[in-house]
């Protein structure tokens, strides 16, 4: 009985003791089955050029083949390889589809990177076209190509054509305003509004609190709103009124600083100025916001002025002080946030007004010169527009097309 | 003691007792978190300790934070890693051999002139760096924004008012770039600042003024839409990682 059940493991066993011979026995028949069959590797892909990519710093380069059409459902992909020289070590870059022949060899220019290209390099291409069965065949090397980096954009000529037409406008009008010349800017609501709403918390006893939004020193509403401040914390300092200033960027918080005590000493009130009226909360969005929030539902300021850069923010601090019934004066150029203000806040100054809003208090010629400048280029604008699409009613595409793929 | 007292302290009991089981049976951070969470709702009732706990907090623990992550993030690796690379060998191994960069000194000296701001004498020498750094921000955004919102807008604005395609003639996309052409000529003219806006101009901006306001309100509706998927998140954690009611 023992030596029957010895017996019977043995043979249980045998086939897994055999198995891995079974197995490589099966694959040399297949391999053999292969050999027999006899598969055909696709045909070879033939490099035709490979074009240094125009305006760029010669770090792009765009390979094209040439492959039988009617092979295109025996391969599977096309592999690009690359080297430095012919019989150096050809590198994998990446790969096209099957009916694709066409590559875009995109670098580095850092030399650190791992991807560098250098400019004004030569290199050589291989195109290996990978076949359904596993089997590939392999391009003649091709080249050298060499990629240049080139001075000029040719793309950016409508944009520089503007840049120096906008740059003579400012010029011209800077030099107009002061060289005395009144230049009209219409009245802005928002703005008509800052004397009634300061006023308005002079009588109630109560502060004005500013936000100047959370973008850099650096961001163009955020200069705008500087500007404003000056002009609301000189009145501030006339009315004997406190301004609260909780800012997000420390640099911001600097240049606030200075903005509010220059306005107080331009007051003739230097020793009213409080160097605490103007701090620092925290460079986290939300986080600001509960701090404002905090502020604003503890101290209860008649007014409040939102103006610079916002985001999320936005309704947050617009929708707590709608609720503590605070005269609110709003202004950005983020076009997302601006429907948060028009719903919450009581005057509004959309986009670009708040740019003429400080061109509008300061009366800086500077200001005034580019605002106007800013004008002429929104006309030149207009007719631009209305040429074009007369030029299309007619028939002639060819102006929309030039701007179209040109930027 | 007062009724209002009393009930206040049975309040904060009875908060401290359940809290004290959440953190038995959910750990002390799932509990944490979802008490700052309801401390900051508690804000849509009105201003309390709770609120006040959590609002300071968050701004004392984010300004701690990205104070950290300014000096770990970009002045060690930015600044330190390549002005001078074996300095910040032990902490970030992988810089350590970079080839040093001397145009590096140039951010560290405005970084310096900015610090000025702190003596009360040299005060102004901070002045010059904000104006480099103002001035050199300025001059690139001119060329961003004269190619977006300039060449780009004639770009996009500049369609056939007049639409044909295989099927002939689409009325429905000659509507659309009818509607996109006024509205454009319409917005531009309200923001005209240097001339009135009366007669035919006047009218022109206050169609321009329509169009904005729609614009405004479908973007309103579409920024709602994604707030509430901010509040579906912490309502999430709430229900689900706090109180596991779901799923």
């Amino acid at each position: 009985m023992k030596h029957k059940l010895r017996f019977a493991a043995v043979l249980l066993f045998l086939p897994l003791i055999f198995s891995p011979l079974l197995a490589q026995e099966g694959e040399e028949m297949q391999d053999g089955l292969l050999a027999e069959m006899q598969i055909e590797p696709p045909p070879q892909a033939v490099i035709t050029v490979a074009e240094d990519m125009p305006n760029d710093g010669g770090h792009k380069l765009t390979v094209r083949w040439e492959f039988p059409k009617e092979f295109t459902s025996s391969v599977v992909r096309f592999e690009v390889y690359r080297a430095y020289s012919p019989d150096g070590e050809f590198v994998l870059r990446g790969e096209s589809p099957n009916d694709f022949y066409e590559y875009l060899d995109i670098g580095d220019r850092e030399e650190e990177s791992p991807n560098y290209m250098p400019n004004d390099s030569s290199y050589y291409y291989k195109i290996v076209a990978v076949g359904t069965e596993g089997v590939s065949s392999e391009s003649e090397v091709g080249g050298p190509y060499k990629t240049y980096g080139q001075w000029f954009h040719t793309g950016k000529v409508p944009l520089l054509i503007a840049v120096i037409l906008f740059c003579i406008f400012t010029i011209y009008f800077v030099l107009s305003a002061k060289g005395g010349k009144e230049l009209y800017i219409r009245p802005l609501a928002g703005i008509e509004a800052v004397d009634e709403a300061i006023g308005r918390a002079t009588e109630m006893g109560k502060p004005i609190l500013y936000v100047l939004g959370i973008g850099t020193a650096a961001e163009i509403a955020t200069i705008a709103s500087f500007t404003i401040l000056g002009r609301v914390a000189k009145k501030v300092a006339e009315y004997q009124t406190s301004l609260i200033v909780p800012c997000y960027e420390p640099i911001v918080m600097s240049v606030a600083q200075d903005i509010v005590r220059s306005a107080y000493l331009e007051a003739g009130r230097p020793d009213q100025y409080d160097e605490d009226s103007v701090f620092f909360v925290t460079n986290a969005q939300f986080a600001y916001v509960a701090g404002v929030n905090g502020i604003m539902v503890r101290d209860l300021p008649a007014t409040n002025f939102y103006l610079g850069y916002f985001a999320a923010e936005s309704l947050l601090l617009a929708e707590t002080g709608n609720a503590i019934g605070a005269i609110q004066i709003a202004g950005t150029d983020q076009v997302s946030q601006l429907p948060f203000f028009v719903v919450a806040c009581d005057y509004t100054l959309i986009g670009e007004e708040l740019y003429a809003a400080s061109a509008y208090l300061g009366r800086d010629p500077l200001l005034l010169g580019s605002l106007k400048a800013e004008d002429w280029a929104k006309g030149i604008l207009m007719v631009l527009m209305v040429l074009i699409i007369l030029a299309v009613l007619l028939g002639w595409d060819a102006p929309r097309e030039w701007i179209r793929v040109n930027l | 003691m007062t009724r209002r007292q009393l009930a206040t302290y049975i309040f904060f009991g009875v908060v401290v007792i359940l809290f004290a089981i959440s953190v038995a049976l959910k750990g002390f951070f799932v509990t944490f978190g979802a008490f700052l969470t309801l401390a900051i709702f508690s804000f849509l009732y009105d201003d309390n300790p709770y609120y006040k706990f959590a609002e300071h907090l968050f701004v004392g623990v984010s300004a701690a934070y990205w104070m950290c992550m300014g000096f770990w993030g970009t002045m060690v690796p930015n600044l330190f890693g390549r002005l001078y690379p074996p300095m910040v060998g032990p902490v970030i191994p992988a810089l350590k051999d970079n080839p040093s960069d001397p145009f590096m000194l140039i951010p560290l000296i405005l970084g310096i002139m900015l610090l000025m701001r702190l003596s009360s004498k040299a005060g102004w020498i901070s002045r010059w760096a904000l104006a480099f750094v103002v001035g050199t921000t300025a001059g690139l955004n001119l060329v961003r924004y004269l190619r977006s919102d300039f060449i780009q807008q004639i770009s996009s604005t500049a369609m056939p008012l007049y639409v044909t395609n295989s099927a002939g003639f689409s009325l429905g996309e000659t509507i659309s770039n009818i509607v996109i052409f006024i509205g454009v000529m319409c917005g531009l003219i309200y923001f005209f600042f240097s001339k009135e806006h009366k007669g035919a101009f006047g009218a022109g901006a206050r169609a321009g003024v329509i169009v904005l306001m729609i614009t405004f309100g479908a973007s309103f509706g579409y920024t709602v839409m994604a707030r509430i998927s901010l509040l579906v998140g912490r309502m999430q954690y709430l229900l689900d990682s706090w109180l596991g009611m779901i799923g």
